[in-house]
């Protein structure tokens, strides 16, 4: 990858960490503490802590901390870790490239070019949000249109505020909360439009964001025109049939001079597919075992990057054993067993892990994750192997909001039969 | 002797630097914040080789003689320029005459290399195209550029040779007087000896307040969809449609950065500053696009965008001195193939002005400014040098299109810089991918902001009333001053 | 006096019909589980909420987040904010630190929760 004269500035590092938000950082802590000595993470931000810098809200650390913190605050736990761990962070600095290798190229301002040969890297770099032009909605394209999250960075990092009034595209909960944001710095939100018959948010976001203030939640919605010269004047909104079509002669019109947008999230993988991982069509993140160990041999991925998450605690924990996973790598610590598939069943997607490995010897517990396909009440999610049940557990609800987490223990995996493990949701 | 180019678009800009060849006091008036703000960012990027246009024409003239100086012209000043080709499909067999006869069109035209192909071969050359198709014009000679990157180079290549450009400076009249004209603009009154009238759209109303033989200009409205870069281009050619019963057909197109163009839909409209997207429109170029690209997925959708184009009800190009006003020259009606045109439009109407006012030839024209390589297109160690000399490289602020700091600021500090976000988008790239400036916008008007020297919530997205920020977090929640 | 509200203890977001009298809950219905009943009494007998904002700090380009140290009464969140709103802050502020005292006279603390040098 690299020409003789620069192969000689190649830095060897065991363990590298692409991305120091919350799962970057967990990967780091766990990797230290397995006893990895030359580890480093390389943030592009100027600061760790990733998006939490500006989820000022609180909520987070509930089942991590069993208290509720903020998000700066959740995030200054885990800085204050990697700190005392003397675990090196290298901010400002972007990852340019990565090979299947494991050869990576960086850039920073202090620094300028950096080339790494990583034993194991861990890739956490997180998710961005689904923009306007992937929604196709006509209309102008004037200022005053943002995703949530962007329109969160001007205000609770940069002290602006994006507009005056307000309509938010989209219920998920960065939709929601900014709802209540803008709200309580001064600005008026006029409504909450979801083209889904049900919120992709938390019912305590909806309570707390919305109702609170007395802001409609309109489900089957739909904005159909953006207007305004310059800055964004008013939008147009529409019901929506069961197709997701606007229903003609439904239209309502707003005056506002901001759209938020909260329409959806996307794994940030360009790195990754460089690296020449498989990926999901499915979650838009690698394929990975149960190990969090992608398709490329030493390469792990974590976090919003692997799939996106509902609760930060969540991804803390997957990437505290994705970082263990990598310091076992660069250890040498072989597993043996045989993998099998898992598959999306019935009302289930995205399942991660992909893979699993039935081990010989000593197994360990296995977390499976999923998003439910719709809201599926009084339900019952099932996984089998080569015919057999070999998991049961029933629950009150499942809603594509919230992911759902089941626990494979040793002797379930142990009885796995066949090549192909389904997760299916009963009605 | 003072010359007033109205208008900066690639036409007004073009003729801007063909001019600037010349001893004259030159000064370029833009209604918008920006050079490049009307059809000239929102088009298909095709340089057209020229067999579409009707034979003995201004348009069939100029569109070949203009592509053929695309690729020199495009060297000299640093835009980008790409041969890939095209083709015309056709895929009825009564469309099979009108291949014939664009292919005739095109010998007429001075096209070189035209050739009918049938399916098999189309397949081959372009295996994504509709299997049903019945025969193809081949286009080898066809072309793209970037309209706005090209028209920002010819606005800096004048620039550095003494043209003034002012931005916001719309011409709302114009009249002739004994010794010259004065033009009523939103910056004041102002006056020259000789005008030359690159409006675009608004051409017309200016031609008709100069001359008295009128002319009427159509807004034609068209919408186009892109499609993200990280998807293997599926054509490397510009396939075009035939025009046929079924509307004038839309091109499916890579872009030079590697992105794919479907579109123009067609649409006379009577807003001429509308370029809103409708539902209608777009879905009859995804419909149109799919007769091209059976497997088109709308997924990888980054944005959608419209364009205005001027048509003049004749249908040709009104280029010279404008009747009945000794002094006055005109472009009216500038509308596809202007794009291809414009250098040969340009050469024309300079040659034109030169000779008819005697104006002198500089002693020396400076070359236009050198401008580095974009950051992600250099070699590694290409970047190793840049970071080196610049440390600003290191920042890269547009993930997506990995856009560095170094290249925000130079955008902004060119000769005609950025002096917005679109402005820096459309030069640098940096908010034109996946992402669409989520991320990087906040930077993007920090750093413009910075540079400028004005306030945050003064920076717009296009000019105008397009502030990004209303105002302070202690403004908005009412903060009593102390 | 009949109320309607969700309770936000799960993702079921059970509709509860609450009934009170004389400052009292006496009834309530709709819940699915014990939590339903018990999130009735607080939410419509004393309701409360953690408010958090972004305040602007003196002489840098970057506001502090606070957040009130526990949950103050709902119906006091817009006054409080507009306290809020008058306050300017001087660096450093660190994490943890009381920027204001005492909200709007709820006995509660605001705090940072992030440090601005």
């Amino acid at each position: 990858m690299f020409s003789n004269e620069l192969r000689s500035q190649v830095q060897y590092v065991d363990v590298l960490v692409v991305g120091a938000g919350p799962a970057g950082m967990a990967a780091a802590i766990a990797a230290r503490e397995a006893g990895v000595d030359n580890l480093l993470v390389l943030e592009r931000e100027e600061h760790m802590g990733g998006i939490l810098r500006q989820c000022i809200h609180n909520g987070f650390g509930l089942h991590r901390f069993k208290e509720e913190l903020t998000g700066p605050e959740y995030a200054q736990r885990d800085i204050d870790k990697v700190q005392e761990l003397g675990i090196e962070v290298r901010c400002g600095t972007t990852v340019l490239n990565i090979d299947e290798n494991r050869f990576v190229t960086a850039i920073s301002k202090e620094k300028g070019v950096q080339l790494f040969e990583a034993g194991a890297i861990v890739l956490a770099m997180g998710c961005r949000e689904r923009p306007r032009g992937a929604l196709g909605t006509p209309g102008s394209r004037c200022a005053g249109v943002y995703s949530a999250g962007t329109a969160q960075k001007f205000v609770n990092l940069e002290g602006y505020m994006p507009g005056k009034r307000v309509v938010i595209l989209g219920s998920g909960d960065i939709g929601l909360i900014m709802a209540r944001r803008m709200t309580l710095q001064g600005a008026k939100v006029l409504a909450c439009v979801e083209i889904m018959p049900y919120s992709g948010g938390l019912n305590r976001n909806i309570v707390q964001c919305l109702e609170d203030y007395n802001i409609p939640l309109l489900l089957s919605h739909t904005v159909v025109d953006i207007e305004g010269k310059d800055r964004l004047s008013g939008i147009t909104i529409a019901k929506v049939d069961e197709k997701r079509n606007p229903i003609p002669g439904t239209e309502q019109h707003f005056d506002c001079d901001t759209l938020l947008l909260s329409v959806g999230l996307i794994p940030e993988n360009e790195l990754t597919q460089q690296a020449g991982v498989t990926m999901s069509p499915t979650t838009q993140g690698a394929v990975v075992d149960d190990n969090l160990q992608t398709s490329q041999a030493g390469i792990f991925a974590c976090g919003n990057v692997l799939h996106v998450h509902d609760l930060v605690d969540f991804v803390s924990a997957e990437s505290f054993r994705a970082g263990k996973a990598a310091a076992d790598f660069v250890q040498g610590k072989q597993r043996k067993g045989r993998y099998v598939d898992m598959k999306d069943g019935n009302g289930v997607r995205g399942v991660v892990p992909q893979r699993l490995l039935i081990p010989e010897g000593e197994t360990e517990s296995v977390q499976v994750m999923f998003r439910p396909a719709a809201v599926y009440e009084n339900a019952t999610v099932v996984i089998s192997a080569g015919g057999k049940e070999i998991l049961r557990q029933r629950k009150r609800i499942f809603t594509p909001g919230e992911m759902a987490e089941l626990t494979l223990k040793p002797d379930a995996i142990q009885q796995i039969e066949g090549d192909t493990v389904t997760v299916d949701i009963l009605v | 002797m003072k010359i007033i180019i109205i208008g900066g678009g690639v036409v007004g800009c073009a003729i801007a630097r063909q001019l600037s060849r010349y001893d004259a006091d030159i000064t370029l008036l833009e209604g918008g914040v920006d050079v490049a703000e009307g059809a000239s960012k929102a088009n298909s990027a095709i340089v057209h080789a020229g067999f579409d246009a009707k034979p003995g024409t201004m348009k069939a003239k100029l569109n070949v003689d203009g592509a053929k100086m695309y690729p020199q012209l495009c060297k000299e000043v640093g835009a980008p320029y790409g041969r890939p080709g095209a083709m015309v499909l056709a895929f009825l067999p009564e469309e099979r005459a009108t291949i014939e006869t664009l292919y005739q069109q095109g010998i007429e035209n001075g096209v070189e290399e035209l050739r009918i192909i049938e399916r098999d071969e189309i397949l081959q050359l372009e295996p994504n195209t509709n299997p049903n198709v019945e025969c193809a014009l081949l286009v080898p000679t066809s072309g793209l550029t970037s309209p706005y990157e090209l028209t920002y180079a010819l606005a800096d290549h004048a620039a550095v040779n003494g043209v003034q450009f002012i931005m916001n400076a719309y011409v709302n009249a114009i009249r002739k007087e004994e010794n010259g004209f004065v033009l009523d603009t939103s910056k004041g009154e102002m006056r020259a000896d000789l005008v030359v009238n690159c409006a675009g759209i608004g051409s017309g109303e200016l031609h008709n307040q100069l001359s008295p033989r009128k002319v009427k200009l159509i807004p034609r409205k068209g919408e186009y969809y892109l499609l993200d870069h990280v998807l293997p281009l599926m054509f490397t050619r510009t396939m075009f449609q035939c025009p046929s019963k079924m509307g004038k057909g839309v091109l499916v197109s890579p872009t030079l950065h590697g992105n794919t163009i479907l579109g123009p839909s067609a649409e006379d409209v009577q807003d001429a500053t509308d370029v809103s997207t409708t539902a209608e429109a777009l879905a009859l170029v995804n419909e149109r696009s799919r007769m091209t690209w059976p497997a088109l997925s709308l997924r990888n959708v980054i944005t959608t965008f419209a364009g205005i184009r001027a048509h003049e009800e004749n249908g040709d190009f009104i280029i010279g001195a404008v009747e009945g006003c000794p002094g006055a020259y005109e472009t009216v009606g500038v509308e596809s193939p202007g794009l291809s045109a414009a250098p040969a439009i340009a050469e024309m109407l300079v040659g034109q002005i030169a000779s008819e006012n005697q104006l002198p030839e500089k002693a020396e024209w400076k070359p236009a400014p050198v401008r580095k390589k974009p950051f992600y297109a250099m070699t590694l160690e290409e970047r190793v040098e840049a970071v080196k000399e610049n440390a600003d490289y290191g920042a890269i602020v547009c993930r997506c299109e990995q856009v560095t700091e170094a290249e925000i600021r130079a955008a902004i500090r060119r000769p005609v810089g950025a002096t917005t976000i679109d402005g820096v988008k459309r030069r640098t790239r940096a908010g034109m991918g996946r992402c669409q400036g989520g991320f990087c916008s906040p930077r993007v008007l920090e750093i413009l902001s910075e540079e400028l020297g004005i306030d945050p919530t003064q920076v717009t997205k296009g000019g105008g009333n397009s502030q990004l920020l209303v105002s302070t977090i202690a403004e908005a929640m009412g903060k009593e001053e102390a | 006096m009949e109320r309607q509200i969700t309770c936000i203890n799960c993702p079921v977001g059970c509709r509860l019909q609450v009934t009170i009298e004389e400052g009292q809950v006496t009834k309530v219905e709709g819940q699915s589980c014990k939590r339903g009943e018990t999130y009735a009494h607080q939410e419509c007998i004393a309701p409360a909420r953690m408010v958090t904002a972004a305040v602007p700090v003196a002489d840098r380009s970057v506001p502090v987040s606070v957040k009130t140290r526990t949950p103050i009464p709902k119906e006091e969140i817009f006054n409080c904010m507009k306290q809020l709103s008058q306050l300017t802050l001087n660096a450093p502020v660190h994490m943890g630190d009381v920027v204001l005292a005492d909200l709007c006279g709820t006995g509660v603390d605001v705090i940072a929760t992030k440090t601005v040098e």
